[in-house]
């Protein structure tokens, strides 16, 4: 057998590979009840089997019908960008405002084509001062400005 | 037209008009055109940040305003097309077709100016049609009961796959994966957590928001990230902005019928702008005595599907608005922003509500007169804004996602599970698996399960209660979900279904 449209064939697997994790987890954490009484079990595990159904559908129709490659990953915006966010969110309560956001505006800019320090820290001068204006003096949102050892 | 419509939408005025909604709705649609004139920026994305701002308007002024922000960015999606041959929207993918051809030709400012008036038209029509078709509708709804409103459910979700573009089975398959998603969190009816993972931020289920600025937002960039952007203007070009009179006698009936087409699929479950574009530019073709004309400079194939696709992204309200049924993305948040508010959507709004309801009808009719008195000067302004590389434009967006995910409960974990949700968006964009029919079963998971259990209930466990003939509009919707299913999977139509598509990419 041959992988004939390597898309359809990655998919389906995440396709059943979701499909079977929900309804396994349900089946066994929860209770199923019946028809009349569904238990908290009992529509997760009904669409957990079907996307796996689905799923084995997309899967047997790339052995078949002929399909694109996966286009390449782009792996340094992917990860540097998603790495960017969650050091927001987590440096937000330790560092502040100001920390935070210069961890995803000059983590996020390095994911990107070019990378010039004194743009980027323009940029983050302007975005930090429109956050500060709008977000904690506009909308009063009860963010840290400055980092905790600071206050 | 009956008096009672002039009445309501009389009501509906009253509110628009005042002077706190007036700005809303300048906000509203400013900020929608500068997210359609930017490419790489949609409304979904925009939306999804600003509902945590919403928590602190009052519902009128927020509805008014994200409403604004949809279908000003229609406006906006036109002007880029037009002017660099991106479409700025989705929605304007064809426009980019005639309208920069008719740029190059130096007749981009008659483009921009049809373009324009023809989507006023196209608004102001599409209002009407709300305020004369929502009431009835909702009548109709307020009388369904729970198995009427699963197969009403089953129905928006099936249209909603067959419109998507892409492998059918696919998309069902995204369905179902949003609707399972949208099951995580403590179930309503046994108070038990599911999916939760011993993870206290999840037993209040995965907010909404947060899934889509990940698939819509994140995703996006890193999607946007790995082409080069090259871009040419044509900003010296825009000198004279009337048409001529050739130009409004080529394309007055494509208006109208971008205008009824535009209407008609934007109510379709998984139908709004995006769709009544594309369908609207195809017709165009057929329709006209010179097809070969199209794509080097048809004036109408600018004017049908401008039209088309503001008519569609406010008709698709109406399902919203009277069932309380998504029928896009867009309007999967604007329910987001309703029961943030505190409002059940649903057939009742109208009622419990007229001000709401009609004042949200009447400022769409307000934001779109703005929008053609603002654009055509202000069209300088934007085209200036298009020369702002997307390096300094990505970092901001991330900071404007970053804060409303983190402001929605100030919790850092929120915004990782925006950036995991950012990964699963870009593997799907890669797997050519749609992000958009996910969102729609992540919206009607909850929805869906409590209307299953209470059909059940009530029939006593018999599963043929969606289709018995005592239950003619749950079977309509069931059999109607059949017949589509089955003719978009016949050879012929999928063969067509799949060229259309392919002539957007």
């Amino acid at each position: 057998m041959k992988i004939k449209s390597p898309k359809d064939f990655w998919a389906g697997l995440m396709f059943i590979g979701f499909g079977l994790f929900f309804m396994i987890w349900a089946l066994i954490h929860y209770q199923m009840g019946t028809a009349v009484r569904m238990g908290p079990a009992y529509f997760p595990a009904v669409l957990g089997g079907l996307l796996a159904v689905l799923g084995a559908f997309v899967l047997l129709g790339s052995f078949a019908i002929e399909g694109p490659p996966v286009p390449p990953f782009s792996y340094r915006p992917l990860i540097l960008i998603s790495v960017a966010c969650v050091l927001y969110g987590y440096l937000m309560k330790p560092l502040g405002l100001v920390g935070a956001t210069a961890a995803l505006v000059y983590v996020s800019a390095l994911g990107g084509h070019e990378f010039n320090w004194k743009e980027v820290t323009i940029l983050y001068l302007i975005l930090i001062a429109f956050s500060w204006l709008v977000f904690v003096k506009g909308l009063t949102l009860p963010f840290p400005v400055w980092p905790e050892m600071f206050s | 037209m009956d008096a009672s419509i002039l009445a309501n939408l009389w009501i509906g005025f009253q509110v628009a008009v005042s002077p706190w909604n007036l700005f809303y709705c300048l906000v509203g649609v400013l900020l929608g055109t500068l997210i359609g004139v930017l490419p790489g920026i949609g409304p979904v994305a925009t939306i999804a940040m600003l509902l945590p701002i919403t928590f602190n308007l009052n519902p009128i002024s927020a509805l008014i305003m994200l409403a604004g922000i949809y279908y000003g960015a229609q406006y906006g999606g036109s002007t880029t097309a037009i002017l660099v041959n991106i479409p700025g929207e989705s929605s304007s993918v064809v426009t980019c077709l005639d309208g920069y051809q008719m740029a190059r030709q130096g007749r981009a400012g008659p483009a921009l100016a049809i373009a324009a008036l023809g989507s006023f038209f196209a608004g102001c029509v599409a209002t009407l049609i709300i305020a004369v078709a929502a009431p009835p509708l909702a009548e109709v709804a307020l009388k369904f009961g729970p198995s009427e409103y699963f197969s009403l459910m089953v129905f928006g979700l099936v249209a909603a796959t067959v419109l998507a573009h892409g492998s059918l089975i696919k998309a069902i398959a995204m369905v179902v994966f949003g609707l399972l998603l949208g099951l995580v969190g403590t179930d309503v009816n046994s108070g038990v957590l599911r999916f939760a993972f011993g993870i206290p931020e999840l037993s209040d289920g995965i907010g909404f928001v947060i899934v889509a600025m990940g698939m819509f937002g994140t995703a996006e960039i890193i999607s946007n990230l790995e082409l080069k952007d090259k871009r040419e203007i044509f900003t010296s070009k825009v000198t004279h902005l009337y048409p001529t009179k050739q130009d409004l006698k080529d394309a007055w009936a494509s208006v109208l019928r971008g205008t009824a087409l535009g209407s008609m699929l934007g109510i379709l479950p998984g139908g709004g702008a995006l769709l009544a574009s594309f369908g609207a530019y195809t017709l165009e073709k057929k329709v006209s005595k010179h097809p070969e004309r199209f794509g080097k400079g048809a004036i109408e194939g600018v004017a049908g599907p401008e039209s088309a696709n503001n008519a569609g992204a406010q008709t698709s309200f109406i399902p919203m608005l009277t069932l309380g049924i998504p029928s896009n993305a867009v309007m999967a948040l604007m329910i987001g922003a309703l029961m943030i508010q505190g409002i059940a959507p649903g057939p009742q709004v109208m009622n419990e509500k007229p001000q709401l309801f009609w004042g949200l009808i009447a400022s769409m009719w307000v934001g779109n007169l703005m929008l053609v008195v603002l654009n055509l000067p202000l069209i300088g302004m934007w085209v200036k804004l298009l020369t702002v590389p997307y390096r300094y434009l990505y970092p901001s967006i991330l900071v404007f996602m970053a804060i409303g995910v983190f402001s929605l409960s100030n919790n850092a974990f929120d915004v990782l599970i925006m950036a995991l949700f950012g990964v699963l968006g870009y593997i799907c964009v890669k797997l050519e698996c749609e992000p958009a029919p996910m969102i729609l079963g992540f919206i009607l998971g909850p929805l869906m399960e409590e209307n299953l259990r209470r059909a059940m209930l009530l029939s006593r466990g018999d599963p043929f209660v969606f289709i018995s003939p005592n239950k003619p509009i749950s079977l309509a919707f069931l059999v109607a979900s059949a017949i589509l299913l089955v003719i978009v999977a016949m050879p012929a139509i999928r063969k067509k279904r799949e060229e259309v598509f392919v002539e957007e990419a």
